[in-house]
């Protein structure tokens, strides 16, 4: 069976239309796959294998249908089994953000990403594990243990959307969604050697996203290859009447080999190449980007003169919106609650308890930033520094067409490593930061492998709604190139 | 800027989050160190720039005020940890702190 | 106390009767009568990952009231959230409008004993209701049935210096909103909430004096009482030498006295933002202005328009538009040109008001048409029935809806002016009565009131009371100067 694992989306799409094999079949090969792998991968936080078995059932249904009639067109991703990570509602299935605070809660009803996928025919696994609230970027801060990275399972699988990444590249799935907020499906989709796709803010609707930082949470997905996030992707994408932040302009329908390379101008931030960073990564990324230059792109250094801010902008704005948005979580009307002495207690134990350190730390961060006296300084100064760094981009995509840079300064680290010093951890971000602070997407994509065989991953960045291309551009660069096509041994 | 342990308290408080000592102690180290780190904002002139408050040129769609049916009420009470007669239950509150 | 001068600022919530919530579709029910948490969803309960959608028509209302108070209306405001732990509170904040509010710089006109007066309103603005709490064997409960219902408030500058005026202005901004068809104004269903600001100062200082906020006043009778009570309270503090604490009061409505909730110390740290869910609210010029052409005449203007145009007393005009559908009514009825408006003004402040109030409905679900009333009433005028018969009538027009004239034929009301029969009512009445005739004419005069009830009895209330006095006179003076002759 592990032939029909090793197929990409677009493969195993292509085996369901010509009856090769069934969505049944898919399906119980992603199940026996976790089975078999997950005890050590530690991706998934909840299996729905009847939910699952259901949806495919229905999948091959409308299939066969589709084969003896073919006008009404099948989308691509029917049939095929998907993760989703853990803070995008599924309607009566555990939803827990990787806290304690959410142990036991099923939402009354689905995102509309999700959604959308199951109404194309797609079939969902499972819930797969992150930070505690997305928050961190190695998914080491779910409150139900570390996810490990299918290459070396010590090692982090990066974060937050770190159990998406994992059950990708561990073949448990033929792609997964994730949420960015601060590069939360590029860098694990770079530490675990997939493909992943952070779309522009209002591209993809966020109803039913567990909101960490409002106005930097993008919902993205990842697959082994660009072709296959474009399916996803066209789907999850669009206007929804039920989020006032999702924008109505159309999503293109475009074939990823409409690409001229010759003369696309690829911009290259001088700031993005740091002291300290690993040199195995500089290398692998230049060289990526000669690839670019070798297909005809005109390749030119810029220059994102803030992006040394992000990091400091992002860690007061992200916390600020948390702060208000995990104010929620009070054990009122879902969750487990704390019993105490009073209505007070219950609020301070409750809280106090079920919420993990990092997220007890961002809520203290972004509380002290917003509060009497402080906001000025901390909160508006980061807002202000925001639109310089928005402009950053803007400036530069007067001049190219693409960004082209790292995603992290290293590789995957391995787990523990930064203990308890979150300064130290933040700082890992500040190549991922600036996408989300400026609302543009981006696309992290395997380039390279370091010398403990781990992933490197490069990212493009494209103006604002500009996905498509960035899924023609890394199409074409895995055209030519087979570092996507890597799997580790597991 | 560091922040004191008082401060610390309160912003605990603020946010309903019982601390340990133990946790008054590291996050009154840590949020000081990632404070400190956040002040070089404060070097930026930012004196005639605007706030971005969100990255869309949009403006809030208005909805038309039709109602559509709610959801049944064992939906929406099906989380709850204390429930009675239809409603959410929690410890009385005594006075109007709202 | 006339050392002393009050100023109040009055801040003002009222819940719109929009057909569904603020941010989500569920509808707006009567929260205080619906099964608890019957009219709920995802969004209003705060459910993980849910996101708000405005209602227009709660912009387009708030809009309404804005002009209606002359405030400049923003083309661009911005939604905040306002955060605070509350269980009735389910998101942990509440969306309301902080920095740029949809509207400000308005005024409301007031009647004083002084004349007229502008209170100027300072800003105007859009948020949502929370859910209620009830308390119920040692626990409370929550019903989020009127979680997210579409509030406006109105926040005055403290221009207000009386109890009175404190009436005036509430009262005021009471029937604009209910003029406007944005708001029930039912205060015991909780739509109308007030909130005051009281300090007071010594008479020609500039400062202000500390102030105090009084919390959820939800009737004028408990929001002037509590006033009073609290500028008695300062007053005397001050004359005492004592100083005044800057703190939230509660009004106690059982012992009568304010009640401190919050010092100043412990006052909250809102840490309002813009919210993130929900971009800039855009309303532009064209829309503003359709609204501007398609508000009513408003109560003030109206009241003087009657004034004017019909000759009534101030005070009547007043009560006539204080209520927009009694003012309509009123109107309408005037506008068939039936009967004289100066009496339709009698008969709608009268004897429809007492019925009103007798039965504690309003106007609309009575079943009386202006045209009826007008009938009725120039029927009255004409004289082809009498005064009491007319309420008779009103009453039987009031709860069956039936034609005034077809009841007066059915029931043979027509008033009976034959003065024969009269005459032998009047003499079968004194045969009937001889010891209080005596004592009629022995000088008691008091009686021919007494006389002329019974008369007007027998002939079943149908008499023309002209005829029947005419009649009654004389029969005394045949009396009188038969018993002289004798
Ligand atoms: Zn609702």
């Amino acid at each position: 069976m592990t032939e029909l694992s090793d197929l990409n989306l677009l493969e195993a799409a292509q085996a369901l239309r010509s009856g090769m094999t069934t969505s049944q079949e898919l399906t119980e090969t992603c199940l026996a796959r976790i089975e078999a792998c997950d005890d050590a991968v530690q991706a998934f936080l909840a299996l729905t294998p009847d939910l699952a078995m259901q949806q495919a059932k229905s999948a091959d249904e409308r299939i066969l249908s589709w084969r003896k009639k073919s006008d009404e067109p099948l989308p691509l991703v029917c049939g095929i089994p998907l993760a989703v990570k853990d803070v995008l509602c599924l309607q009566d299935v555990p939803t827990t953000c990787g806290s304690r605070i959410l142990e036991g809660f099923r939402p009354p009803y689905t995102a509309t990403s999700v959604q959308r996928l199951i109404q194309a025919g797609s079939v969902i696994l499972g819930k797969t594990n992150t930070d505690e609230f997305a928050m961190g970027s190695s998914t080491e801060n779910s409150a139900y243990g570390p996810t490990h990275n299918p290459w070396k399972l010590e090692r982090v699988p990066g974060g937050s959307s770190g159990g998406s990444a994992a059950a990708v590249a561990a073949r448990m799935c033929f792609a997964a969604l994730g949420t960015d907020t601060g590069g939360s499906v590029r860098q694990p989709a770079s530490f675990c050697g997939v493909s992943g796709l952070k779309t522009s803010y209002g591209r993809v609707s966020r109803y039913g996203l567990i909101a960490y930082g409002s106005s930097l949470d993008t919902v993205g997905c990842l697959a082994r290859n660009a072709a296959d996030l474009q399916p996803i992707f066209t789907i999850m994408a669009g206007h929804d009447p039920l989020d006032s932040t999702c924008l109505v302009d159309p999503v293109p329908q475009v074939s990823l080999d409409q690409i001229e390379l010759r003369g696309l101008r690829i911009g290259v931030p001088r700031e993005y190449f740091i002291e300290g960073m690993q040199t195995e990564v500089e290398t692998s990324v230049r060289e990526a980007v000669g690839v670019y230059e070798s297909l005809g792109a005109v390749v030119s250094e810029i220059s994102l003169p803030h992006t040394d801010l992000a990091v400091p902008v992002y860690y007061l704005i992200a916390p600020a919106e948390a702060s208000a948005n995990l104010a929620r979580f009070d054990g009122i009307r879902f969750g487990p609650r704390i019993e105490g002495a009073d209505l007070l207690a219950e609020y301070l134990d409750t809280r106090g308890t079920l919420f993990g350190s990092e997220v007890k730390r961002r809520i203290m961060l972004g509380t002290y930033a917003l509060s009497a006296g402080y906001y000025d300084a901390y909160y508006g100064q980061a807002q202000k520094v925001r639109t310089l760094i928005k402009a950053d981009f803007e400036e530069a995509f007067q001049k190219v067409d693409l960004i082209a840079c790292p995603v992290a300064p290293t590789t995957a680290f391995p787990i523990g490593q930064h203990g308890d010093d979150p300064l130290a951890m933040y700082l890992e971000d500040v190549f991922t930061l600036p996408a989300n602070l400026a609302g543009v997407p981006g696309l992290s994509f395997p380039v390279g492998y370091d010398s403990d065989g781990l992933p490197i991953g490069m990212q493009l960045i494209a103006p604002h709604l500009a996905e498509a291309s960035l899924l023609q551009a890394t199409h074409a660069y895995q055209s030519t190139t087979a570092w996507h096509k890597e799997q580790p041994s597991l | 800027m560091g922040l004191s342990i008082e401060e610390v308290r309160h912003i605990a408080d603020l946010a309903r989050l019982r601390l340990t000592s133990d946790e008054e102690r590291r996050y009154t180290e840590q949020l000081s160190a990632i404070l400190e780190y956040a002040a070089r904002l404060k070097a930026v002139d930012t004196s005639h720039i605007p706030p971005t408050a969100t990255v869309l040129p949009l403006r809030a769609p208005l909805r038309p005020d039709v109602p559509r049916p709610s959801t049944p009420r064992e939906h929406i009470l099906s989380n709850a940890p204390q429930e009675k007669e239809g409603m959410f239950r929690v410890p009385p509150v005594l006075d109007t702190t709202s | 106390m006339s050392d002393f001068q009050t100023v109040i600022g009055l801040e003002v919530h009222a819940e719109f009767s929009t057909q569904s919530k603020m941010f989500c579709g569920c509808p707006v029910v009567d929260s205080t009568e619906a099964a608890p948490n019957s009219a709920v969803c995802e969004i209003c309960t705060g459910m993980p990952g849910t996101l708000p959608v405005l209602n227009a028509r709660a912009v387009e209302f708030a809009i309404r009231v804005a002009l209606a108070l002359d405030c400049e209306i923003a083309n661009t405001s911005v939604f905040a959230r306002k955060n605070y732990f509350y269980p009735d509170l389910p998101k942990g904040f509440q969306i309301s409008q902080y920095s740029l509010p949809l509207a400000e710089h308005g005024h409301l006109t007031i009647e004083t004993p002084d004349g007229e007066k502008d209170i100027r309103i300072r800003r105007v603005h859009l948020e949502e209701d929370t859910g209620r709490l009830l308390h119920r064997d040692g626990f409370s409960l929550i019903d989020f049935n009127r979680s997210g219902v579409p509030l406006l408030e109105i926040v005055s500058e403290p221009d207000i210096h009386s109890v009175e005026e404190v009436r005036a202005y509430a009262t005021g901004l009471r029937s604009i909103l209910r003029y406007l068809d944005v708001c029930s104004g039912d205060m015991e269903k909780g739509a109308i909430r007030f909130e005051a600001n009281v300090s007071v100062r010594p008479l020609g200082s500039p400062q202000l004096g500390t102030r105090t906020e009084i919390k959820n006043l939800n009737s004028f009778r408990s929001m002037v009482r509590a006033v009073s009570h609290e500028v008695k309270r300062q007053t005397q503090l001050l004359c005492e030498g004592k100083e005044i604490s800057q703190e939230t009061l509660g009004w106690d409505v059982a012992r009568g006295v304010t009640v401190s909730q919050r010092s100043k110390e412990e006052a909250h740290d809102y840490r309002y933002f813009p919210e993130p869910d929900l971009p800039p609210l855009y309303v532009d010029d064209t829309w503003i202005e359709s609204i501007r052409e398609s508000l009513p005449e408003l109560p003030l203007a109206r009241q003087k328009r009657l004034i004017v145009e019909h000759d009534l007393p101030p005070y009547q005009a007043g009560i006539l538009t204080s209520e927009k559908e009694i003012a309509d009514f009123f109107d309408a009825a005037v506008e068939t040109g039936l009967a004289p408006p100066i009496k339709l003004a009698h008969w709608i402040t009268g004897d429809l008001f007492s019925l009103l109030n007798q039965e504690n409905i309003d106007l609309q679900q009575s079943k009386i048409t202006p045209v009826a009333l007008a009938e009725l009433v120039s029927i009255v005028e004409r004289g082809e029935i009498n005064l009491t018969s007319g309420k008779t009538v009103l009453a039987e027009v009031f709860f069956t809806g039936r034609d005034p004239s077809k009841i007066i034929a059915k029931f043979s009301l027509d008033q009976v002016s034959d003065v024969e029969e009269i005459a032998r009512l009047v003499s079968e009445v004194l045969n009937a009565n001889p010891e209080q005739v005596s004592a009629y004419l022995a000088g008691k005069q008091p009686l021919f009131q007494w006389f002329f009830g019974q008369v007007m009895a027998a002939a079943k209330g149908r008499a023309n009371p002209q005829i029947l006095q005419e009649q009654l006179a004389a029969a005394f003076q045949q009396y009188q100067q038969s018993s002289a002759e004798e």
